[in-house]
């Protein structure tokens, strides 16, 4: 084995990958700021990084080795280690270190549920609730968790079954899971952690039923951690990832609460059974919209940027057939049909990191309003949480699964990383909104304000766009035409508009024709879908755009950046072309010139794949990828880690179990 | 029971599927556990104890015949992998195909008692076959080739079956006598200890590692240094070394792509099966699901009567019947070819050769794409390993890559596209199917613009349909060797100016495949004799077709082949067939006819009752083996009691 590692060993880079760095058109460091938010984010998110890794108790080393059984343990204990190590560190929830030590542990961890918790108490509950749990919650005192989606239902809300009763005698409220379908299924943390989970149910009060509210219940003793009374609770079987997760169903049976566990800022049901709304009632989907949008970076950016920085680094090293006779064969990052599959998903990584930022603005101005209860802006907040959590993690779940099959037999191995991004990044598309359902709901926000630009009435500032429609042609005239942002802007603009305008159209035929109108609604959803998702990826180019237009002039960031940005842009043009050349805005000769400066950026890009990569910053250890390190070693991380396997260690008795009597069968035969 | 099975010997594959179901089915060794909820060790041994078992049954029922082998397999194992498996498929195939008379009667025989693999792929390199890097050298001294594993990228990696089962491999490696190097070539080597399983001196051999699915399949590694092993061991039907180290060259070195061939022909079934399981399990799944209002005030519908979930399944439907019968149609032409070949006729190879790598990379990507998208159109539970869809996926996907890297594959296929065209452009004609091309050339004499091409497609027209996809086909693979042609005017290097017309290239071979598809499927129509049968098909192919243009509008109307105004029409017409198909939705899975234990889905279930099966399956979950988990009292506990 030694001789393998002469000159090849672990610690010096290796020279396929040496050499990409050496050409860097611009500062990788100085990307890395810009993509941080300022130098001094840098600094902080190195510091806990390493902190972090440094510390054993949060190895993932063995992680793809290991049980359900196994991974759950290591969870909690990095759970309960977390605390400890926050103390020492001085990391407060409210400091600028907190939002990078998720980053960090790479979501291996557990009570994720319980920061849910926490939050719904926070924005659903009274100042009395507020202070009552949120001091337990923060010393751990209870674990949390937010029972929401039940067997026979997800993201349809208000067809939940959970019954919650009022009982006036008793000033409690009795819940019950009627039916088997109503069984609460999926919630995570709460098949064998959490002590308390906030449980949405429908509200009945003398027989009359006011929707879904959300009650606080205890669900184990605080004391020996055994289910209460009435509770059947436990872990629902093994998924696709997230086997560190203990998501679990929960069953109730007569379980009596104090009226006070009512979450009640908004609705409250008071001693005589007076059923009282304040504010809005969509408020209660606040949390959720929220939520789809804190988790777009650390569950559906994170891991295309991680996918990127593995398969782009491992084609560097890969190297397969001949380019040129005589030659030695050359890097499968020179093939066009490689750089076609990776490019463009690292252009997406960029063009979604910068969405997100967007997003956080409009919704930290938008949760300042609501805590003044001014909910105006809520349906445009719901409306774009919906279409970009389904638009990027669609986008972000296909482009992993493309990475991993870029990286040919060894994406599989589970080694690789790659195998871990894809199953749990594919999770995003359905938990926190199913994704069509969530475009249908961003689709009739469109269609409202569509109607309402049309009659010259004010929308809000993302869809003023719709009040311009003008017909009319590209007007490009050479491929090169194409690398004009404007152009572009207005191509997708255009189609937007366009298919808004047509589906709002027929629509309006099939009501006016007679059809019933959610019987027409449901006829046109398959286009409503596609405008939806027309509108989303619009306001990413054009703020893809915006953004590179911000960006400082110096060390080549902007300029790379505006590559990406046409690259992203031509590649939406050219993989949606049918879109685009419906009613002729764009030409067949356009779409050839399109085609051409689409894949002249491919080699444009190609000189600076690894570096671009590299400005993601990622430690090898949150990487955790024989294919994707830094050095590029990658075959002979790949045998030592092989190694490692337990099938490699343990004796496995199948051989003489079985193996054995069948060899020694047949030679007997012989 | 043997003269039964000596009677099914011809039978055609789907009867043959049939008898083997019931034969395993019913056989109490073979009853299934739980898989889920074992680890992979236990996996690996129970797919040890299954496949042990099989061997047994198949010498009891005397199944010899390689299809009948596949089938009953198939079943006894409920699709997954086994670490036997490349025992019967290329183990003992590649010596019946390569190695002498006098070979095959020294190892025939002792295929029985011993457990063989073949080790092709290595660390450093897969489908690009010439780049790998073993060696054996010819020794005359003692008539021996040493084996050598001469860098780290040179370890054999993946063999499915190499790590822990085998005791032999068949492995290629470049060969080298008298100092000169012929290229690869294959070897028997034996790597395990007859009798104690230990590994023989001089070999390294263990197991990759945990992969994405594959769980009880012990893929391996294997180092060689200085291994010897006799000179008759080289599989020798084509080329030989003799004793004094002269090396007979073989007449044609396309005869061991035969093998490959074979595998990828039957990874296009696979392609239609997956994706037929993954839609039994959604299609059914959607119509026990209930969710939100269509119709204020009435009960909540079946998730299957919104259109976006029809949206979703029903052309997957389309294509799985779609690619049923062009792996039906792959497999015969296979067959009849084959036995061209064995008179030594090879002239319809390069076609074959070309049609089953084109198919192999669309079926298998589109197949992949379909089976994710069911899983998600399941929702949430779809995510659970309950659904049985994520085995599906993780069994399937590998053959993305597995036999042939799937652009790699797209691009032999266009590698047999242009030279057609460019045979045509030279005059000659060009038969099979690609003879659309030769429509080229008269078109290019008649001085009539392209747009004139338009062909009055009647959109409710299957045949009509098929002439649209052929000129689509012929568009992108004119335009994709014109642009080939227009880089080789620039560059000196034909691979340069290959490489940059590639994504083109493997464009090209995606219409070429999809034209393909559409034909045989319509085809297919004619020859089916019930009427409402044939109704039925006629709709499912009408979806396939026009849902494939309304996806890929652009092609067809830049080509000029449809107006946007047509384009129109064709979307709502998929909408229209979407509900046309909606009540048959359910009745056409079930006649896929999977039995429940090989469907492993609670959610696909036949009888529907999916909710109350769920909650029996969670409750055998290992976490759940005791109510307070041990980590309450390790972690939990002491966690509360210092705050």
């Amino acid at each position: 084995q030694d001789k393998y590692a002469q000159g090849f060993g672990l610690g010096s880079v290796n020279p396929d990958l040496a050499s990409e760095r050496q050409t860097a058109s611009f500062s990788v460091e100085r990307l890395t700021t810009v993509l941080d938010g300022g130098a001094e984010h840098t600094r902080v998110r190195r510091a806990v990084v390493e902190a972090i890794e440094r510390d054993p108790v949060f190895s993932r080393e063995n992680q793809y080795f290991q049980t359900q059984n196994e991974r759950y343990e290591a969870a909690v204990r990095k759970a309960v280690h977390l605390q400890k190590k926050m103390h020492e560190m001085g990391w407060r929830e409210d400091g600028p270190e907190f939002i990078y030590i998720y980053r960090a542990l790479a979501g291996d961890v557990a009570f994720l549920l319980h920061r849910v918790f926490m939050r719904s108490i926070s924005v659903l509950g009274s100042d009395e609730q507020v202070a009552k749990w949120i001091p337990l919650a923060t010393k751990h005192q209870l674990i949390g968790s937010y029972a929401q989606t039940e067997l026979g239902h997800g993201t349809y809300l208000q067809g939940l079954e959970t019954t919650a009763v009022f009982d006036t005698t008793t000033q409690e409220f009795i819940l019950n899971t009627p039916k088997i379908s109503a069984m609460k299924w999926w919630p995570g943390d709460m098949g064998r952690s959490a002590t308390h989970t906030v449980v949405f149910a429908q509200l009945y009060v003398h027989g009359k039923c006011y929707g879904v509210h959300p009650f606080i219940v205890q669900i184990r003793s605080l004391r020996d951690h055994s289910l209460c009374p009435g509770i059947t609770a436990g872990d629902i079987g093994p998924k696709m990832n997230f086997e560190h997760i203990d998501n679990g169903y929960l069953m109730l049976q007569n379980v009596r609460i104090p009226r006070e566990n009512m979450l009640n800022k908004f609705c409250e049901v008071q001693p005589d059974g007076t059923y009282v709304r304040r504010g809005s009632q969509k408020i209660n989907y606040f949390t959720m919209t929220t939520l789809r949008v804190s988790l777009l970076s650390d569950e559906v950016i994170l891991p295309l940027m991680k996918a990127c920085t593995i398969a782009i680094r491992y084609s560097a090293v890969r190297r397969q057939s001949k380019l040129n006779p005589g030659e030695e064969e050359a890097k499968i990052l020179d093939y066009q049909t490689q750089q076609e599959k990776l490019l463009p998903q690292l252009a997406a990584a960029y063009a979604f990191h910068f969405i997100n930022n967007y997003l956080h603005k409009l919704f930290d101005r938008g949760y300042k309003e609501i805590q003044e209860r001014n909910f105006s802006s809520l349906p445009e907040l719901h409306a774009s949480s919906s279409g970009f959590k389904a638009m990027l993690s669609q986008y972000c779940t296909a482009g992993v699964e493309i990475c991993l099959r870029a990286c040919g037999g060894h994406g599989y191995s589970l080694l690789s990383g790659l195998p871990s991004l894809y199953t749990k990044i594919l999770a995003s598309c359905i938990y926190e909104g199913e994704n069509t359902i969530l475009l249908l709901q961003t689709a009739r926000f469109l269609i409202k304000c569509f109607a309402a630009a049309s009659a010259g009435q004010p929308v809000p500032q993302s869809v003023t766009y719709l009040a311009a429609v003008k017909p009319g042609k590209c007007p490009a005239k050479n491929k090169l035409d194409f690398l004009n942002p404007d152009i572009y802007v207005e191509a997708y603009q255009h189609t937007a508009i366009r298919l808004l305008s047509s589906t709002a159209a027929k629509l309006q035929d099939l009501i006016q024709s007679g059809v019933k109108k959610h019987e027409a609604w449901n006829q046109c959803t398959v286009q409503l879908v596609q405008a939806a998702k027309a509108h989303c990826h619009y306001i990413t180019v054009k703020n893809f755009v915006e953004t590179v237009e911000k960006l400082e002039n110096k060390a080549g960031i902007q300029k790379i950046m505006k590559h990406l940005c046409d690259l992203y842009a031509l590649h939406g043009i050219f993989s949606n072309a049918g879109l685009f050349l419906h009613d002729g805005y764009i030409s067949g000769a356009q779409m050839d010139m399109i085609t051409a400066s689409y894949l002249d950026l491919l080699g444009v890009i190609r000189k600076d794949a690894v570096p671009l990569v590299d400005a993601f910053d990622f430690t090898d250890k949150s990487l955790n990828s024989a294919l994707g390190s830094y050095d590029g070693n990658v075959y002979q991380r790949l045998y030592e880690w092989a190694q490692k396997s337990p099938t490699n260690q343990q004796i496995s008795p199948a051989y003489e179990k079985y193996l054995r009597p069948l060899l020694h069968n047949k030679l007997s035969k012989l | 029971m043997q003269p039964e099975v000596q009677q099914r010997k011809k039978a055609e594959s789907f009867s043959c599927t049939i008898y083997c179901e019931a034969l395993v089915i019913n056989d109490p060794d073979f009853q299934h556990e739980d898989l889920n909820f074992l680890s992979r060790s236990q996996r690996y041994e129970q797919a040890i104890r299954k496949s042990s078992l099989m061997v047994m049954k198949l010498r009891e029922y005397g199944i010899a015949d390689p299809e009948e082998i596949y089938w009953f397999k198939r079943t006894c194992l409920g699709n997954f992998p086994e670490p036997f498996g490349l025992h019967f498929s290329m183990f003992q195939k590649t010596i019946e195909s390569q190695a002498t008379d006098a070979q095959k009667k020294k190892w025939l025989p002792l295929v029985r008692g011993i457990i063989g693999t073949y080790a092709q792929t290595e660390m450093g390199h897969g489908t690009h076959l010439r780049g790998l890097e073993t060696t054996a050298t010819y020794d005359p001294a003692t008539q021996e080739f040493i084996l050598n594993s001469p860098t780290v990228t040179s370890i054999k990696w993946w063999p499915g079956g190499l790590g822990k089962t085998s005791n032999h491999a068949i492995v290629l490696a470049q060969l080298y006598t008298q100092g000169q190097c012929k290229g690869l070539h294959a070897f028997i080597v034996p790597i395990r200890q007859l009798g104690t399983h230990e590994p023989l001196p001089g070999i390294t051999v263990g197991d990759i590692g945990p992969k994405f699915g594959y769980d009880e399949m012990d893929n391996g590694y294997l180092k060689m240094d200085n291994f010897r092993i006799p000179r008759e061991n080289m599989l020798m039907k084509y080329a030989q070394v003799e004793p004094d180290g002269t090396y007979v060259k073989p007449l044609s070195d396309k005869l061991t792509y035969g093998t490959m061939v074979f595998i990828r022909s039957l990874i296009v079934g696979d392609s239609a099966r997956s994706l037929s399981r993954a839609c039994t399990i959604a299609i059914r799944y959607s119509a026990v699901r209930h969710q939100s209002e269509l119709k204020p005030g009435e009960p909540e519908p079946q998730i299957l009567d919104y259109q976006t979930q029809q949206y979703k399944l029903f052309p997957l439907l389309a294509t799985a019947y779609a690619f049923h019968f062009v792996g039906a149609y792959i497999k015969d032409t296979y067959r009849r070819i084959s036995g061209d070949i064995n008179e030594g006729d090879l002239s319809e190879l390069p076609e074959l050769h070309a049609l089953t790598a084109g198919l192999k990379a669309f079926t298998s990507w589109t197949a992949n794409a379909g089976i994710e998208e069911c899983r998600m159109a399941c929702g949430g539970h779809g995510y659970s390993r309950c659904s049985g869809i994520p085995d599906i996926y993780v069994t399937f996907t590998p053959s993305c890559t597995y036999e042939g890297e799937n652009t790699v594959m797209m691009l032999q296929t266009a590698r047999f596209l242009v030279k057609s065209y460019n045979q045509v452009a030279a005059g000659q004609r060009v038969s099979g199917m690609v003879s659309y091309l030769n429509d080229l050339s008269r078109q290019r004499i008649q001085p009539q613009h392209v747009a004139a091409r338009t062909v009055s497609v009647r959109i409710n027209d299957p045949v009509s349909l098929v002439e649209a996809y052929k000129a689509r086909a012929a568009r992108l693979v004119e335009a994709a060797a014109k642009n080939l042609q227009a880089e080789l005017n620039h560059r000196k290097s034909k691979e340069d100016a290959w490489n940059r017309t590639s994504v083109d290239l493997v464009r090209a071979s995606e219409v070429h495949c999809h034209y393909v598809i559409v034909k045989l499927f319509t085809a297919k129509l004619s020859e089916i004799s019930n009427a409402a049968v044939r109704a039925v098909m006629t709709e499912l192919c009408l979806l396939y077709t026009l849902y494939g243009i309304s996806k890929n509008a652009g092609d067809f109307m830049q080509a000029g082949i449809l107006t946007d105004a047509q384009i129109t029409q064709v979307n709502q017409r998929v909408k229209e067939l979407l509900a046309i198909i909606r009540p048959n939705a359910v009745a056409l899975v079930d006649s896929f006819d999977f039995h429940d234990t090989h469907l492993g889905s609670v959610l696909g279930r036949y009888d529907g009752n999916v909710y109350e099966n769920m909650f029996e399956w969670a409750k055998k979950s290992p976490l759940n083996k005791t109510e307070v988990h041990e980590s309450f009292h390790k972690h939990l506990k002491p966690m509360q009691a210092k705050l």
